[in-house]
């Protein structure tokens, strides 16, 4: 579903990203982690691109991302991306957030994507809140509408980009569990996050980075069992000791 | 202090005809709210659009949004005034050229619109501007990643927001438009700043009178203005979305 083959980058003389390379395949669950400026938002960021990479290729479901006659807003429209500060659109209500992308790029009436927004906002146990604005909710209930908000796309695979670091830590349960059902359901997910115990539940891989560099790429089991790089090693003792 | 008041000169007949000045100042009120407005239409269309241009993604096209605001922003008013008025007739064509000097209707009305919107609009732009860099970055990331192109993530995302932001600044650059289209007297138009001058010339010297009416007037049309957007301002209201008081 996403190769991501040899990918470089640079901003300016500072290279953020070194050689990356790893593969999800349809149905696999990939968490990114590692400690802060180590690449892992640049990298899920280049694999919609909306960060462009100076060298290497990006494939998304048999389209080159990197090919510069790609139609991107296309191809985005089938991947669905949830952000660290969620991005809901303030001058839209719920409602609205949910049918804009269904309306104006899929193309879909106002009613159907309408319906389709609320069974949505259902499933995320929100259909309360549907007429309210996004200043309107709590952090943990906006990331659940931009969860729903990326999945009124049928997308084919999700990215997460730290979906929780900007949640109190009693909402970011609720925005896993949306989570954690929706990888039980099958979905592809590339997901860059601290939550180790998400990571233990659904991730069928974990890939280390540091440095701009993929350090470890291993299946869960390996990981928290015998993280081969002393790097991984020094990273899982402090994230899971704290 | 010894001035000799007399409010009786609006309702004098000018020297050489039969309004009366009360009836000047009226025309002058209709041509000052008539500049303002249009020169503001076009600050509004011409400068969101520059706005917009210095803030896309593609270096080259943002410099014609940068290059525009420099020249309409780094040259005076009346001195913009002046080169569309003398200067421009004589850089056209040379029959486009005659008939602008000799033949187009309202060419001092014209000039002063051109003038003021385009003026304005450098000042509208760098504040369009500034609304959309005030949005989050993630903003325009979100937009695209639904499968926006980044016109329609300006559309449906970016300028929403961006104009809600700046309609305070937006509030005063249209009273602005009231105000500096005062300098459209110097190409001759009639307008409020017109009619007071040559008020003064004409009731020798009732000058406090001459010139209290309009200073008044101007007041009025710019509060006008600042209740237009106050009522604008109020009804994009967003709920839930925090702003300082």
């Amino acid at each position: 579903m996403i190769q991501i083959q040899n990918v470089s980058k640079w901003y300016g003389q500072f290279q953020v990203l070194t050689e990356c390379s790893t593969s999800i395949s349809k149905g696999e669950v990939v968490v990114v982690c590692g400690p802060s400026g180590s690449g892992k938002s640049t990298l899920i960021k280049c694999v919609n691109g909306l960060e462009p990479v100076q060298q290497g290729k990006i494939v998304v479901n048999g389209t080159a991302v990197t090919d510069p006659g790609t139609n991107l807003p296309k191809l985005r429209s089938h991947v669905g991306m949830v952000f660290q500060h969620f991005e809901l659109f303030p001058h839209m209500s719920i409602t609205e957030n949910l049918a804009i992308g269904q309306v104006k790029v899929l193309g879909r009436s106002q009613d159907e994507a309408r319906e389709r927004g609320l069974k949505l906002l259902d499933r995320v146990g929100l259909n309360a809140h549907a007429n309210k604005f996004p200043g309107e909710l709590s952090g943990g209930q906006q990331q659940r509408v931009a969860i729903a908000r990326a999945l009124s796309m049928d997308p084919i695979c999700m990215l997460f980009d730290e979906p929780t670091s900007a949640l109190d830590p009693e909402m970011i349960n609720e925005v896993l569990d949306v989570m954690v059902e929706l990888a039980q359901e099958g979905m592809t997910m590339m997901v860059v996050t601290h939550e180790m115990g998400f990571a233990r539940k659904v991730a069928n891989r974990v890939v280390f980075m540091d440095q701009g560099r993929i350090v470890e790429d291993a299946s869960k089991d390996e990981f928290f069992g015998q993280p081969r790089s002393d790097r991984a090693q020094q990273f899982l003792s402090k994230i899971l000791n704290h | 202090m010894n001035y000799h008041w007399n409010w009786d000169i609006f309702f004098q007949t000018i020297p050489s005809g039969d309004e009366t000045y009360l009836m000047w100042v009226i025309h002058g009120l209709g041509w000052t709210v008539a500049i303002s407005l249009a020169a503001w239409v076009i600050a509004l269309v011409l400068g969101s659009l520059a706005g917009i241009l210095r803030t896309v993604p593609n270096r080259r096209i943002a410099m014609i949004g940068d290059v525009w605001v420099e020249f309409f922003r780094n040259v005076p008013l009346l001195m913009q005034l002046f080169l569309w008025f003398f200067v421009v007739p004589e850089l056209l064509p040379r029959d486009l050229s005659l008939w602008v000097k000799q033949d187009m209707p309202a060419k001092e009305f014209i000039t002063a619109v051109l003038a003021l919107g385009l003026f304005t609009s450098a000042r509208v732009a760098e504040q369009v501007r500034a609304g959309i860099q005030a949005l989050p970055r993630g903003q325009r990331n979100a937009g695209l990643a639904l499968g926006f192109t980044q016109a329609q993530t300006y559309r449906y995302v970016l300028l929403p927001m961006a104009f809600r932001i700046i309609i305070p600044p937006l509030t005063s650059e249209f009273m602005n438009a009231f105000k500096n289209s005062g300098v459209a007297y110097a190409v001759g138009v009639w307008e409020l700043v017109f009619v007071s001058r040559q008020m003064v010339e004409e009731t020798g010297g009732q000058v406090i009178e001459s010139l209290l009416v309009p200073t008044v007037l101007y007041i009025v049309c710019a509060y006008a203005a600042n209740r237009i957007m106050a009522v604008v301002e109020r009804r994009s209201h967003v709920p839930g979305f925090i702003v300082a008081k």
